[in-house]
């Protein structure tokens, strides 16, 4: 899917892979400093645990090197984005991030009634009718096929605690 | 011959009511998260893996192919009615697809397309038939270094012939396996990579990571076009099929090129989405109406589809008789199989006889049932890209986060759903390849297993690659299909004289 912004403004393609590059870089450098804690060289059993992830944190390091200048002097100089279409990602990444780090404290159910409510009241703009039959059904459809026919338990929080559940 | 007895067998195993409705119900979800974007094919398949465990390995993998086939189907739909590419080799379906869509044959565009699909993926199906015991016999002779060997070669034809930057490749695959050693090394069982950290322990799972990249860095991709699919209508009625399959033998030529192109590509891990571009490519060239392809040429869509599903449905010879798998879904559904118990690859066939043969019997009969399922239902799969975003569009991601934690019963893996889902978005509009990443981190570990074995008994040498005449082939064709851009370009320059442009 090529989707090509058009004259407004927003961050250069170069210079986004220059940071992604350097982002796999560092995660190669982690890699090498992991490998070393706990040995690349030869031991009894053969190579040890860090001979194979040392060498291939190295090969990460040189090849993103080589990726971040390539990008740096030939990279292309247009858009990687519009601002535009990053807010329109970010509509999805930021409750989505709010949406994983309530998990742990309301529960699946009520975090995922949230996320629908959430999303077809401010963007969908939809009656609370609606609203309500949607986020608050999907949860229960999944809890009956989840937990009951498939014997698999999601993560609860409060509320299902004091129902019981 | 004893393939057509074992596949007989296959055949009793899988026409059981219970596994035919797993089929069905495979094939019906498999076509809606072919349609959705985000469920792509390995995504969907690495979000119901988990609920499979409670059954029997057989009919798992009865139901987790037929999802995979489903999808193949459901791409196509997205690609002739909206120009969406459902999964990234039914984007030269939408060449063609989408053109006779606006020119009112959508009907004839979609039959063309599942009917070619349908050849292709039993052409493959017949070649796995024949050609995986033969393969996996063969395999059985192999020590740690032909293993190790295999691997190379399937990594090296991602970089030599992948369409991406060798270096964003490499880095890419490389970063797969640093993922993949993180956690308990398999050899030794000391634990690396985890800096103090409990959550790391167990490393980083491959289901959560297709889930992410593949699902989340799908949706998240979808999302920059704005907030609605506006496409065309379509129904599909008797009269456009029949008419259709009068005038598919016409392309004969067409759809036996595209299988073997297909085929061949599907079985060196090259992947579905080059053999689509490629028999595209080579249809227009060979064709008579090559001029008039991309104003909706029903040429157009045969050559496609049929590679693409040829290439698919043979992604999984190798895994199968190998160890190796040759796509992304095909990784998943290795995966899937070690956590059985399974071990993919030539004891599979002297072991598990039953398994296998009913899995591909399964193909032969997924394939059948497909069809029909798609072509008389396509009305409600198409309906299904109505319902509005600000609707569809959380269930998604509900559903993603679910699958992301029953890998593991663990919320830290939502969490790295939510990273690997970013960093999908970031890798593919940098023109990083994902699917070296992903085999990398199902293969990693095994990979090196062999590596390791393999020094081990060569006490350091690297020469133990190229100790007999076996090994040396399979590394030599791995260093070819490295080097292929700058073999074929000199290849190219050696052969034709200069020309005035």
């Amino acid at each position: 899917m090529s989707n090509t912004p058009d004259d407004s403004s927003g961050p250069r393609q170069h210079l986004v892979e220059v940071g992604v590059a350097a982002a796999m870089a560092l995660l190669g450098v982690i890699t090498v400093i992991g490998s070393l804690q706990v040995g690349t060289g030869w031991g009894a059993e053969g190579p040890k645990s860090g001979f194979f992830p040392f060498w291939i944190g190295l090969i990460i390091i040189v090849t993103s090197i080589y990726n971040l200048v390539r990008a740096y002097t030939h990279g292309s100089r247009k858009l990687f984005a519009s601002w535009d279409q990053i807010a329109q990602v970010l509509k999805v990444v930021l409750p989505l991030t709010i949406y994983v780090g309530v998990i742990p404290w309301l529960g699946i159910y009520i975090a995922s009634a949230l996320l629908i409510a959430g999303f077809m009241r401010w963007i969908g703009r939809y009656g609370w009718p609606l609203i309500l039959a949607i986020s608050i059904g999907l949860p229960v459809i999944i809890y009956v096929t989840f937990e009951m026919w498939f014997l698999v338990p999601l993560p609860k929080g409060p509320l299902e605690d004091l129902l019981g559940l | 011959m004893e393939s057509i007895g074992d596949l007989m067998a296959g055949f009793a195993v899988v026409l059981s009511w219970q596994n035919v409705l797993y089929m069905v119900i495979g094939i019906v979800l498999g076509v809606i998260i072919g349609v959705l974007p985000g469920l792509g094919g390995a995504n969907g398949v690495a979000i119901l893996l988990p609920l499979t465990f409670s059954m029997s390995p057989t009919s798992a993998i009865i139901l987790l192919s037929c999802i995979y086939w489903g999808a193949l189907f459901g791409g196509a739909i997205t690609s002739i009615l909206f120009n969406i590419p459902g999964e990234p080799w039914s984007v030269a379906t939408t060449f063609d697809g989408h053109p006779m869509a606006q020119n009112g044959k959508a009907g004839e565009a979609l039959t063309a397309a599942f009917t070619s699909s349908f050849v292709g993926a039993l052409f493959a199906v017949i070649v796995i038939t024949l050609a995986a015991p033969l393969v996996a016999s063969f395999a059985l002779q192999f020590g740690p270094a032909e293993k190790f060997s295999v691997f190379f070669l399937a990594f090296c034809s991602f970089v030599g012939m992948g369409k991406e930057p060798p270096t964003k490749t490499i880095a890419a695959m490389m970063l797969g396996f640093a993922l993949a050693a993180v956690g308990t090394d398999t050899v030794t069982g000391q634990l690396r990579l985890t800096f103090g950290s409990t959550e790391l322990l167990s490393g980083f799972d491959f289901l959560v990571a297709v889930i992410g990249l593949f699902g989340i860095g799908e949706i998240l991709l979808t999302m920059e076009e704005g907030l609605s699919f506006k496409g065309k209508a379509a129904s599909i009625n008797p009269t456009v099929v029949l008419q259709t399959w009068k005038e598919l033998p016409r392309y004969w030529m067409t759809s036996l090129r595209s299988c073997l192109i297909g085929c061949w590509m599907g079985i060196t891990p090259a992947g579905a989405t080059p053999a689509s571009f490629m028999s595209y490519g080579i249809a227009k060239r060979a064709s008579r109406k090559g001029d008039k392809f991309g104003s909706g040429e029903i040429e157009g869509v045969v050559a496609p589809e049929t590679a693409a599903h040829a290439a698919g449905t043979s992604a999984l010879l190798p895994m199968l008789s190998l160890g190796v798998p040759g796509s992304p879904t095909a990784a998943v559904l290795l995966g899937g199989l070690l956590i059985w118990g399974l071990q993919p690859g030539p004891l599979l066939f002297v072991e598990q006889k039953d398994f296998v043969w009913g899995l591909i019997a399964s193909m032969y009969l997924g394939n059948i049932v497909g069809l029909i399922i798609v072509l008389t239902m396509v009305p409600f799969f198409a309906a299904i890209l109505r319902v509005p975003f600000s609707i569809i569009a959380p269930i998604i991601l509900v559903i993603c986060a679910i699958g992301a934690y029953t890998v593991h019963n663990n919320t830290f893996d939502v969490v790295m759903m939510l990273v690997f889902g970013v960093a999908g978005y970031l890798l593919k509009k940098c023109n990083y390849p994902l699917a070296p990443l992903v085999l990398a981190i199902v293969l990693g570990d095994k990979a090196e297993e062999s590596f390791r074995q393999s020094l081990l008994i060569s006490q350091g040498g690297l020469g133990v690659f190229f100790s007999n005449g076996l090994v040396s082939t399979i590394m030599g064709l791995g260093l070819i299909a490295l080097f292929w851009p700058l073999l074929s370009s000199l290849y190219g320059r050696l052969l034709t004289p200069a020309r005035p442009t």
